[in-house]
């Protein structure tokens, strides 16, 4: 075993303390450092592990720590076992970096509330599954982890438990909880499936055999692996909140902000990301998955992005958002660009942590309002928020050289590279509209007249806990970029890839399987880039130039496109037509059929008829019994006699 | 050590309920507290089972064989392989709990009832570890009659139905279990030891029975067993029984009673026919797909919320029978955590409803909501003993039901990927009923004056729950301290079957 292992084992002991013992503590103070404090060791030893294996060669910079034999039967032996490598190391780095930041920023936003300590124990045990999720080494521990933050979703959207709330079709905070969960695990069965079938074929579930064998076992195109691949895929759809799993997303919203931020924005919603990087070499081996996940992904990022433009509660928006970017990153997978999408992993959980914390902060200062239509000039109220919240949305805007920037435009370039002309055109519609709806977002909030209540609402900056994570992120927001500059830009500069470079040997296998796309497209891709940046600007100023000065202007192009603006305003009605199609149908049938019918009539039927059958006939036969003597001689007699017919009978023939 | 631990596991409730009834009637603390002390020795003396079980050996351990029948060759015998050994102790385990459970809520008749209580301990304890069809059969029908008084005296409403319909149903198959125990001790005269109800000589004589005679013992030893599952469709008589019987009565006929009809699968069906097992496991398994299907969309339209876990019993023992007829070591092993497993996490839902109808006298959904706000402490509760029985990996409902899963998918009887895929689906069939329970009866706001005032749990009952929360959680995370005690055993069952399916050439031309 090894230090490395007590990764985990950190926001676990503050789970039980604070779970346990919350109530009793009874102070929020200390409540607060043990939960954030458990992060920050788990975040340092994810330093101390990282620079280990910065030290080391980068073919031998793996290793596992075996904890112990977890499930055993017959042939199936599974280990609780970290494996620490560079992909699962740059995760825990960016779960338990921002992790503890918004801890932090929660000492302050959670602040007053009667299940304080409740809400902290549940954010350690969210680190704690997430953590076991990826740096698991096998899938089953994945789905340990997989299934726990959804238990850890699910407590925390519910978390104000009773509270309204007003999604699609729901009413209570309880309710956006168990959709996502059950919507989960609709993907999670997917992925049982693939481990059933994963096991069958190579009688482990370990990633590190299992990325071994499969290239021997399997070739490009095999059904078996295109069949796994997409089971995989449906549970990472589930997960990460895409077509046709994503409509849990915006109704998890419902949870406290910095819920939003750390699990439905920068951590959690990344999982099929990470699991479809862990086993690129089975998503290489089957084309028809890659397009299947880049054609999702792409379209998730267009149509979510769209519904976006419309929406007018704040967190609402930044959850379309962030279903959009997973969109992004999930097209970079497609494509065979897998560092591309860890990068956009990456720079995402910074600038969309930063945004939802940026939201937090607003909601906190406007007395739990959230519809943008009634806010309006706050940035001379909340500088500081206003101004880290216009570093993020120039950042997803992908406005060059902020982190944004470089990871989208990686995605878009491969998106054009190793994808088609259609698969990038899409995908710069769906980057104009984030610009645009992130812009909409900022000058609705900060910008234009005050159009708040100011007898009922006094806009007030947050508490240090609250901004100072706000500023780290923004820091984040602005220069983690530099992290993965794209060749193009880096080589004349001499600025390495750094990112790539660290990544290389967890996808070297599973790219030797992808098409490759060589030769020198140096003005190509500077041309493509410079369009991108075009279109982004250009989204800016159209948002700008309609709602800086508040909404009537948009109320006007609204009404002028009454359809187009139903279709969105309405999610598609996708909530409806699922409703419609799947829930009603099948709530019928087992109330009216199954259950009154099928157990009522027929089964129950049959028996409890057969039981009066038999009592009708004891009836019957019991008149028999008449308790006269005579009677019974008398029967005797015909018996005797017809027995006696019956012997004699054929011998009288 | 073991043998008398294990006679004095079996004997002690027997001798508690003597002492009960010998225990003046108003002395009503007294019939409690001898109870009590009665079960929680039983644990403990049953723990002593563990320092001398051999692990490593499929034998039966602790064996005792003496005489009791001879003219029918039909003996007290009585011995334990891992499979009962986890069955005993859930049972030592589950009846502290379930007494605590009826501590306050059994008004009436108490002397009656505890001493029912423990005798229904002694046949259950029995029924695992008798090696004597005659004596089985004995336990088997001693559990009938204080079962049948426990729902039809301490039941709700519509008891006396519920009680006759338990008592006729379960008659039923176990009389033509009768009828097989007799037929197939006859075979002991074909084969020249004479007419014999000792369990192990009817394991080496019964695979050689004819097999169009294997396959009516085979079926009227199953039908039997499935009644008590109860496997679709023969659960009629399970949610009419689970809603009209006390907590303690509904806690230790989920828990325990309906596990007599899974060991009855393993021990005499796959143990004695293996040929018959491997030629049936298909279509016993068709019924088994169809039960965890069946059973979890018609719990999730239930409104009564005992109702609802009574249809989710069938839905999560369609799993048990599913990793039984999987007849791969993964399987059967998954099926017998699941046993224990069940046990655990409907018990404690049970528990969980019982504590709510005690204050509210009613189990309609519809009554509660916003309960959380008044009872935070049993929120807890109620969502782990949820969670357990949603599958939630790293507590112990998940473990049993991927093996059962990941056996019958491999399956060389089944051959066939669908039966897995198919009950996997259950998974989310699961969630949607319990979440949706769970989150109309404790999310959302406390509107109903009723509930505005309910206690939180007291003292005796977080502490019936507390216990059942650490096995929960032990078994999710280290399943392996207990699945490593029937795995040997587990083995050397599906050995055998696949010893005659696939190294023996059949004997049939």
């Amino acid at each position: 075993m090894n230090y490395a292992a007590l990764i985990p084992l950190f926001p676990l002991i503050g789970f039980l303390i604070v779970g346990l013992f919350g109530k009793r503590i009874n102070s929020e103070k200390l409540v607060g450092t043990i939960a954030s404090s458990a992060i920050l060791m788990s975040f340092i030893t994810a330093v101390a592990t990282f620079m280990g294996l910065l030290g080391m060669p980068a073919e031998e910079r793996s290793f596992t720590s075996t904890l112990y034999s977890w499930m055993a039967a017959g042939s199936f032996n599974v280990n609780i076992a970290y494996q620490f490598d560079q992909l699962s190391i740059l995760f825990t780095l960016i779960i338990t970096g921002i992790g503890f930041l918004i801890h932090v920023y929660s000492v302050g936003y959670m602040h007053g509330d009667k299940s304080f300590s409740r809400f902290f124990a549940y954010l350690n045990l969210f680190v704690f599954m997430m953590l076991n999720l990826v740096l698991a080494d096998n899938f089953l521990l994945t789905f340990l982890g997989w299934e726990g933050v959804g238990l850890a979703s699910y407590l925390l959207i519910g978390f104000w438990y009773d509270r309204k709330f007003d999604g699609s079709h729901i009413t209570w905070t309880g309710d956006a909880a168990k959709k996502a969960f059950i919507v989960n695990r609709i993907g999670d069965f997917g992925v049982l499936a693939a481990m059933f079938m994963l096991f069958n074929q190579f009688g482990t579930l370990e990633y590190a055999q299992i990325n071994k064998l499969a290239p021997a076992v399997w070739g490009v195109g095999d059904t078996a692996v295109t069949i796994i691949t997409l089971l995989l895929f449906l549970g990472c759809t589930g997960k990460s909140a895409q077509i046709p799993l994503g409509v849990w997303l915006p109704d998890a919203m419902a949870g406290p902000t910095p819920v939003s931020a750390l699990i439905h924005a920068a951590t959690m919603v990344t999982s099929g990301i990470f699991l479809i990087a862990r086993t690129n070499v089975l998503f290489a081996l089957s084309p028809t998955t890659m397009a299947v996940v880049a054609g999702i992904g792409i379209t998730t990022a267009l149509f979510a992005g769209f519904v976006g433009l419309v929406q007018n509660d704040i967190k609402k928006v930044l959850a379309y958002s962030t279903v959009s970017q997973l969109g992004f990153m999930f097209t970079a997978l497609g494509v065979g660009a897998f560092t591309a999408g860890v990068f956009h992993v990456m720079t995402h959980a910074f600038f969309k942590a930063l945004l939802f914390l940026g939201s937090g902060s607003v909601i906190h200062g406007m007395h739990e309002e959230q519809d943008i239509q009634k806010m309006g000039g706050l940035k001379k109220y909340m500088p500081i928020t206003y101004r880290t919240f216009l570093i993020g949305t120039l950042a997803i805007s992908g406005i060059p050289f902020l982190s944004g920037f470089f990871s989208k435009d990686e995605i878009l370039w491969f998106a054009f590279l190793n994808g088609s002309p259609v698969l990038w055109g899409v995908g710069v519609a769906a980057a104009f509209t984030t610009a645009f709806y992130m812009w909409r977002l900022t000058s609705l909030t900060f910008d234009g007249e005050e159009r708040f209540d100011h007898h009922h609402v006094h806009p007030h900056e947050s508490p240090k806990t609250m901004t100072i994570p706000l500023i780290v992120l923004a820091v984040l927001s602005v220069f983690g970029g530099l992290l993965g500059v794209p060749h193009v830009l880096g080589h004349p500069l001499h600025i390495p890839n750094l990112l790539e470079h660290w990544l290389e040997p967890i996808f070297a296998v599973g790219t030797t399987y992808l098409p490759k796309h060589t030769g020198d497209h140096t003005t190509l891709e500077f041309l493509l880039m410079g369009i991108s940046t075009v279109v982004a600007i250009s989204a800016i100023f159209l948002a700008r130039s309609i709602y800086s000065k508040g909404t009537e202007r948009a109320a006007g192009i609204a009404a002028k496109f009454g359809g187009i603006y139903k279709l969105l305003w309405n999610k598609y009605w996708v909530d409806e037509v699922y409703n419609g199609a799947f829930v009603a149908p099948i709530l019928a049938a087992s109330r009216d059929v199954l259950w009154k019918i099928v157990d009522v009539v027929v089964i129950d039927g049959i028996i409890n008829g057969s039981a009066r059958a038999v009592g009708a006939s004891a009836g019957v036969l019991r008149r028999m019994q008449t308790g006269v003597a005579q009677n019974y001689a008398l029967i005797m007699m015909v018996g005797i006699v017809a027995f006696i017919g019956m012997v004699l009978w054929p011998l009288l023939r | 050590m073991g043998v008398s631990a294990l006679l004095a596991t079996i004997f002690l409730p027997l001798a508690g309920s003597l002492a009960v009834m010998l225990i003046e009637r108003s002395q009503v603390k007294a019939i409690k507290v001898t109870t009590l002390v009665m079960t929680v020795i039983t644990f403990l003396v049953s723990l002593l089972l563990l320092p001398g079980f051999d692990r490593t050996s499929t034998a039966m351990q602790f064996t005792i064989n003496s005489q009791w029948i001879p003219a029918l060759d039909a003996g007290f015998r009585i011995g334990i392989d891992g499979t009962s050994l986890l069955l005993v102790l859930l049972t030592t385990f589950m009846m502290p709990i379930a007494i605590l459970a009826s501590w306050d809520s059994i008004t009436k008749q108490t002397k009656e009832y505890y001493a029912l209580m423990l005798m229904l301990q002694f046949g259950m304890t029995g029924v695992f570890a008798a090696l004597d069809t005659f004596l089985f059969y004995v336990f088997w029908e001693v559990i009938l009659i204080p079962m049948y008084f426990i729902i039809g005296i301490w039941g709700g409403k519509d008891r006396i139905y519920a009680a006759v319909k338990f008592f006729l149903y379960t008659l039923a198959g176990s009389l033509l279990m009768l009828v097989a125990i007799i037929w197939l001790g006859l075979y002991g005269v074909e084969a020249g030891v004479g007419f014999t109800a000792d369990l192990m000589k009817l394991r080496m004589i019964a695979p050689a029975i004819p097999m169009d005679v294997q396959f009516w013992l085979f079926m009227a030893f199953a039908l039997a067993f499935f009644i008590k599952v109860p496997l679709f469709p023969f659960h009629t008589w399970l949610p009419d029984a689970h809603v009209q019987a006390p907590t303690a009565g509904s806690v230790i006929l989920a828990a325990v009673l309906l596990k007599m009809g899974t060991y009855g699968l393993i021990r005499f069906n796959l143990e004695l026919f293996p040929q018959t097992s491997a030629e049936l496991a298909g279509p016993i398994s068709v019924l088994a797909v169809i039960g965890i299907i069946y059973g979890a969309l018609v719990a999730m339209v239930q409104t009564d919320i005992k109702k609802l876990v009574a249809y989710s019993s069938v839905s999560h023992l369609g799993f048990v029978v599913l990793g039984i007829f999987s007849i791969t070591v993964e399987g059967v092993q998954g099926a017998v955590i699941q046993m224990v497993n069940h046990g655990l996490s409907t018990g404690m839902l049970f528990l969980c409803v019982g504590v709510l109808y005690e204050r509210r006298h009613t189990r309609e959904i519809g009554d509660y909501g916003g309960i959380t706000n008044v009872m935070p402490r049993f929120a807890v509760m109620f969502a782990i003993a949820m969670f357990a029985s949603v599958g939630l990996p790293g507590l112990n409902g998940f473990v049993g039901e991927f093996f059962t899963l990941i056996g019958a998918f491999r399956s060389p009887f089944l051959n066939n990927w669908a039966y897995a895929i198919i009950s996997a689906s259950g998974v989310i069939f699961a969630a949607v009923y319990l979440l949706w329970m769970f989150q109309r009866v404790m999310f959302g706001t406390n509107n109903n004056p009723e509930n505005h005032h309910l206690r939180d749990l007291r003292t005796i009952e977080y502490w019936q729950l507390v216990p059942l929360v650490i096995f929960i959680v032990w078994l999710g995370i280290a399943p392996r301290t207990f699945m490593d005690l029937s795995e040997k055993s587990v083995q050397a069952a599906v050995g055998k079957v696949e010893f005659y399916k696939f190294s023996r050439p059949s004997q049939q031309p």
